[in-house]
């Protein structure tokens, strides 16, 4: 594992020189390191790149990492990574992805992950992007698909602060009887960046919710889109939320949509995209501190 | 001491708000400033808090001259200042915003005690968001909290009545009162309030822009409130403060 991967795993999924439970390590679009668990099992794909992770049912209290890296410009990686969690399980899965280049070239990661929760059973997701080194057009392009079975949670937080140049970042999901997606989503961008956030959720299972809170900051000339669909096909709940600030000359665009399919959908949207309030830094002012810190402490508590 | 002296005001419509106003606020004590709506209670907060800059005059902290100070530096010499109308932050906790007033982290027992002194449990507040879910009370108390924090020479509380209920307003009588008794600087309220006055040393009336009337709070009170600023307490607000 080069000093680069290192960083990365730093940066992305807590990495203190080892990871405790099972994992995966990819690096450049090969597996470096990897360990199954006796509840966990992680196996390559046969006909295609990639990881099957499955999860015992039963399974509590366990984590997964499956961090990937890519080190050096001019790599385009690609990788299917499908969870299979048994029911009643309960674990964590940290995703984290880092992408660096020096040499100009470009770089990409394209993680297309599809989560299979089956009865009962709940998984927290983490994923953190982050882009380092010079110049060379960084790109991270995650694909989450979810599918909830009966009863189950999935829990997703996913966060990119910094150094990115292009994302698209596609979610979907399908959620059965009774199960809940709940989606905390954190960007920031600046400079030429761009970030486009597509959501769709189908609520098809009597009492399934979704609640899904974005919230971003864009300065610089960055360039923000934010769509979600929430489609409730049943009785249930839905929430999306779309917060951002903007700085600069930088823009968000945000369409949140419901659709309805079942008189006993109750559906909500919010969106608001606006500048630093005046009154916010003019009070931490009075606090003491200057404008600067002031803008520092609100972007850093929006979007901790 | 807070000295103003020839303190003018031109709002940028051209209305003159303040009017060659002197004042002089006495260290460790409490301090009302109350007049009619529009005579300029609120503008000279802000002067003091540096939010405002005045048009002429100069105001004195201490002896020293801190007219030409932002609102930054005069935080950081001791100013505090309350809102009327406080602001909220998405993502920022009651702790966060509690230790940026306090200059730095802080254990939770002393957190615990200033929100215990505005009459908040810290265990249901500490790590909430200071958002919109926090009641008018509820971020009036948080505010007033911000500025106890800071343990400052000088804190102005701009109408801190304004906007809550009679309930909240009680307890917030009860909260100065502390805040009195264990007083180390100075204190200035504006108020239209007779509650809030009838706990002050000193009354200030303001009227057009300029000082009408100064001088002890008992010796005030019949002037003020027949000057018909003053909201005076009604039955319903007795009978709840003589609970």
């Amino acid at each position: 594992m080069n000093e680069i991967t290192q960083n990365l795993l730093k940066l992305v999924s807590d990495w203190k020189g080892s990871f405790s439970g099972a994992y995966n390590i990819r690096e450049n679009g090969c597996g470096i390191d990897r360990k199954s668990s006796k509840n966990i099992k992680i196996e390559s794909k046969q006909d295609k790149p990639g990881l099957d992770i499955r999860i015992a049912p039963g399974t509590k209290g366990e984590t997964v990492y499956i961090p990937a890296c890519v080190t050096h410009g001019g790599v385009d990686d690609l990788v299917y990574n499908d969870f299979y969690v048994g029911a009643g399980a309960d674990v964590l899965i940290i995703a984290g992805c880092g992408v660096h280049t020096e040499n100009g070239e470009p770089a990409r990661h394209n993680g297309i992950h599809r989560f299979f929760l089956e009865e009962g059973s709940r998984v927290k997701y983490q994923e953190k992007h982050i882009g380092t080194g010079g110049i060379g057009i960084k790109s991270i392009d995650p694909v989450t698909d979810i599918h909830l079975g009966k009863d189950s949670v999935l829990e997703m937080d996913t966060v990119q602060i910094g150094g990115v140049d292009k994302t698209l970042r596609e979610t979907t999901a399908v959620a059965e009887e009774g199960a809940r997606l709940i989606i905390r989503e954190r960007l920031l961008t600046d400079g030429e960046q761009t970030a486009d956030t597509i959501f769709k959720v189908e609520l098809n299972g009597k009492n399934s919710g979704a609640d899904i809170v974005s919230r971003s900051v864009a300065r610089g000339a960055s360039r923000q889109t934010y769509t979600s669909d929430i489609v409730g096909n049943a009785p249930c709940t839905g929430h999306s939320e779309c917060d951002a600030i903007i700085a600069d000359t930088a823009f968000v665009d945000a369409a949140p949509k419901l659709s309805a399919r079942d008189p006993d959908a109750e559906l909500i949207h919010e969106a608001a995209i606006g500048k630093i309030a005046g009154e916010q830094i003019l009070k931490l002012r009075t606090l003491g501190l200057t404008e600067e810190e002031a803008e520092a402490k609100i972007i850093e508590g929006f979007l901790s | 001491m807070l000295c103003l002296e020839d303190i003018s005001w031109i709002a940028p419509d051209g209305r003159t708000v303040l009017n060659g106003l002197n004042l002089e606020i006495p260290d460790g004590k409490l301090t009302v400033i109350t007049g009619p709506n529009g005579s300029g209670k609120t503008t000279l907060a802000r002067i003091i808090a540096g939010i405002e800059n005045p048009t002429s005059g100069r105001i004195l902290l201490d002896g020293k001259d801190i007219t030409g100070m932002d609102v930054t530096e005069r935080a950081r010499y001791g100013v505090s200042f309350a809102f009327q109308q406080p602001v909220r932050f998405k993502g920022i906790t009651v702790r966060s915003l509690l230790e940026t007033a306090a200059g730095g982290k802080q254990e939770d027992r002393k957190l615990c005690s200033i929100l215990g002194d505005v009459g908040l449990c810290s265990k249901d507040y500490l790590d909430r968001e200071v958002n919109a879910t926090l009641s008018g009370g509820e971020i009036k108390r948080v505010e007033i909290a911000t500025v106890l924090a800071r343990n400052s020479r000088l804190a102005v509380f701009d109408e801190p009545e304004a906007g809550i209920d009679l309930w909240s307003f009680k307890s917030l009588i009860g909260v100065f009162k502390r805040m009195h008794e264990s007083l180390n600087g100075t204190l200035v309220i504006i108020s239209h309030q007779e509650r809030i006055l009838r706990i002050a040393d000193e009354i200030v009336l303001l009227a057009d822009g300029a000082i009408k009337a100064q001088g002890e709070s008992k010796k005030m009170m019949t002037q003020v409130l027949s000057s018909g600023s003053v909201k005076a307490a009604c039955c319903r607000e007795e009978a709840l403060f003589n609970e």
